[in-house]
């Protein structure tokens, strides 16, 4: 019998006050507020014990290896046979070959993302673009493992009707395909870069009397630059990481050499090599893992703060 | 090669049109801009300027065909593969008894629970970044860091899980252990992809929650989260279909294996889509590439699917302020 108690002379506004304390207010609302609170912020530390997890993870068990086997070694060594008696554990032979995987694809993605950007950015009208960068984007959508087996059944045949005496697994397949992976995300964001690129700036070099090529090319570009090496950086960052493409396509043969021809092991593909048989933990194969992958993320981690870092200069110039 | 009007000289009526619909769309994306005398007098630049906008295009066209060809290569190899049997069939060493059962039934367990841990997860920490968190150094390492963890490799995640979920934490080469790495990696995705939707919210309608006396947790639960969903799930679904082609954190955990049989609970063995496809295309004969186009149309079928399902739900739900 509430109504019974209210006097017409306590003439309280209903409803709670905003953040208001004291009169009014329940407590249950409040251990709400309070529970809930913790609870989100609870989630949001889980990404950061993650992180800390990764590195702690890669750091301990690469320490443990380098028990076994000298820093010296694992870094200036050329030779990778961790698997063979006498085992050896250089690792520039893995890194060599994600580099040389990696050099293909960056051409390949320079070469023909940045023309489709300035496409998209400076010649396509509004309708193609609208039908054009949905289609390339698909592109990146599709599974690694899916550009391993068209590298390895389509492209690698090609590679090899023109140069007959190219390895079956080679990083030059391998690098192509991976390229082609890569070109929505360095087309993506050069365009957004050079979208960036004041209007004011190509309408004084129309006024002077500029071709759409050489506004593009001497004016937009150079404008755009620190996008385009953002976009080219954080492509490159993901062609190291990544893992199905080089294992399939590129081969399981560490190999220090310049020659795309010939097959290689990338570091990615040394890991799932690892994985392939069942090795026990705490033996040296097993750590042998953590090292490499220690080593592959100190490059990619780098490459992303060396992106950002120019995606905000650019960000900041206009 | 061009016409006789256009060597008198500037345009003014077409330079004009060209400003005014330059004007009135987001990108420079004009018509043939203004021809100024000294583009008129030089003919080797114009012809450099026709092959340079061939040459762009061309680039575009790279990217497209090597889609198509990419799309026609695997229907081309897989089509005749592909029957009921494929999907109803465990792997065998015969090219032709070979199917996706295992595969199949893995790829929807760890997708499940998948989906169970990183829905709550990473809207808990969306809502937090975007609704609570002060910009302090605390909140600012936990942004940078979620931009960081989205670049990290994923076979680091593979690595991760099979030191911390498989053996420190005894779960073995499990579904969960599987599943618990694929959260991880798809954690930064889902939390920037629900940002993003908590974001779109209008401003207006958190004030006046508040004004009608609404705590920060009521404003996030009542008003904010129901109007973001449609974003986060469609986040959640594409995040979702990523997970679905990721082969390497899954051979990490779930080692290259070789199963007859569908896991029956989360402590089971698993093996997922892309690894299967993986192991057919390794396999000498060359049957099994066919085997493997097969697999590789599945996935892609699946992908589909879900795609169309996250586009759906966002034109379906998503409202516009």
């Amino acid at each position: 019998m509430a109504n019974q108690d209210i006097k017409p002379n306590t003439a309280v506004i209903p409803g709670p006050r905003p953040f208001g304390r004291g009169r009014g207010r329940r407590l249950a609302p409040r251990i709400e507020e309070f529970a809930a609170v913790w609870v989100l912020r609870a989630a949001a530390t889980v990404s950061v014990v993650t992180t800390i997890a990764i590195v702690f993870t890669l750091l301990r068990e690469s320490f443990a290896f380098f028990q076994d086997v000298p820093v010296w070694e694992f870094i200036g060594g050329t030779k990778w046979t961790p698997l063979f008696k006498p085992s050896s554990f250089g690792v520039l032979p893995l890194v060599g070959g994600t580099l040389l995987v990696t050099a293909v694809a960056g051409l390949t993605s320079l070469t023909f993302g940045i023309g489709a950007a300035i496409f998209l950015s400076e010649y396509a009208p509004d309708a193609v673009r609208r039908v054009i960068k949905p289609v390339l984007e698909v592109l990146a959508g599709i599974p690694t493992v899916v550009y391993g087996f068209f590298a390895l059944t389509f492209v690698t045949p090609i590679i090899r009707w023109f140069f007959p005496d190219a390895n079956i697994f080679n990083a030059l397949s391998a690098g192509l395909v991976m390229g082609l992976m890569i070109m929505p995300m360095v087309s993506t964001l050069s365009e957004d870069a050079m979208v960036a690129v004041p209007r004011s700036l190509r309408d004084g070099a129309y006024a002077l009397g500029a071709t759409r090529f050489e506004v593009a090319v001497k004016i937009v570009v150079p404008a755009a630059l620190p996008g385009i090496v953002a976009a080219l950086i954080l492509g490159l960052s993901r062609a190291i990481g990544e893992t199905m493409i080089v294992t399939i396509a590129a081969g399981a043969t560490p190999n220090l050499t310049f020659n795309p021809l010939e097959g290689i092991q990338a570091m990615t593909a040394y890991i799932v090599q690892v994985n392939q048989g069942e090795s026990p933990h705490g033996s040296v194969i097993f750590k042998t893992m953590f090292a490499v992958g220690l080593v592959l993320f100190l490059m990619t981690l780098a490459m992303n703060i060396a992106g950002q870092w120019a995606i905000r200069r650019y960000r900041n110039r206009y | 090669m061009e016409a006789p009007s256009e060597r008198d000289g500037f345009d003014a009526g077409r330079a004009t049109d060209h400003i005014a619909s330059a004007v009135t769309r987001p990108h420079y994306a004009g018509p043939t801009p203004p021809r100024g005398a000294a583009t008129a007098r030089s003919g080797w630049r114009r012809n450099r300027d026709t092959i340079a906008f061939l040459l762009f295009f061309a680039s575009v066209v790279v990217g497209i065909l090597g889609l198509a060809v990419l799309l026609v290569d695997v229907l081309s190899r897989g089509l005749p593969w592909l029957d009921w049997d494929f999907i109803n069939n465990f792997p065998s060493r015969h090219a032709e008894e070979s199917g996706v059962k295992a595969a199949l039934w893995g790829t929807i367990w760890i997708m499940f629970l998948t989906a169970l841990f990183t829905i709550p997860l990473g809207i808990s920490t969306a809502i937090y970044l975007e609704e609570f968190a002060a910009d302090n150094w605390r909140n600012r390492i936990i942004r940078v860091n979620i931009a960081n963890l989205a670049g990290v490799p994923s076979i680091i995640y593979g690595l991760l899980g099979l030191a911390v979920f498989v053996q420190w934490w005894g779960l073995g080469r499990s579904v969960i252990a599987g599943a618990l790495t694929m959260t991880l990696l798809i954690l930064p995705v889902v939390i920037i992809a629900s940002q993003e939707a908590i974001k779109s919210v209008p401003q207006e309608f958190r004030d006046g929650a508040y004004a009608l006396g609404a705590t920060k947790w009521q404003v996030s639960k009542r008003i904010v989260l129901p109007l973001a969903v449609p974003g986060i799930m469609s986040g959640v679904i594409l995040a979702l279909s990523r997970a679905i082609g990721e082969a390497a954190p899954m051979i990490t955990i779930s080692a290259l294996v070789f199963l007859t049989f569908t896991p029956s609970g989360p402590t089971d063995r698993f093996t997922v889509l892309p690894i299967q496809i993986f192991n057919w295309v390794g396999l000498p004969q060359d049957d099994f590439r066919g085997v493997a186009a097969a697999g590789i149309i599945v996935l892609l079928v699946v992908l589909l699917a879900m795609n169309s399902l996250a586009i759906f739900v966002r034109n379906k739900f998503q409202k516009r302020y």
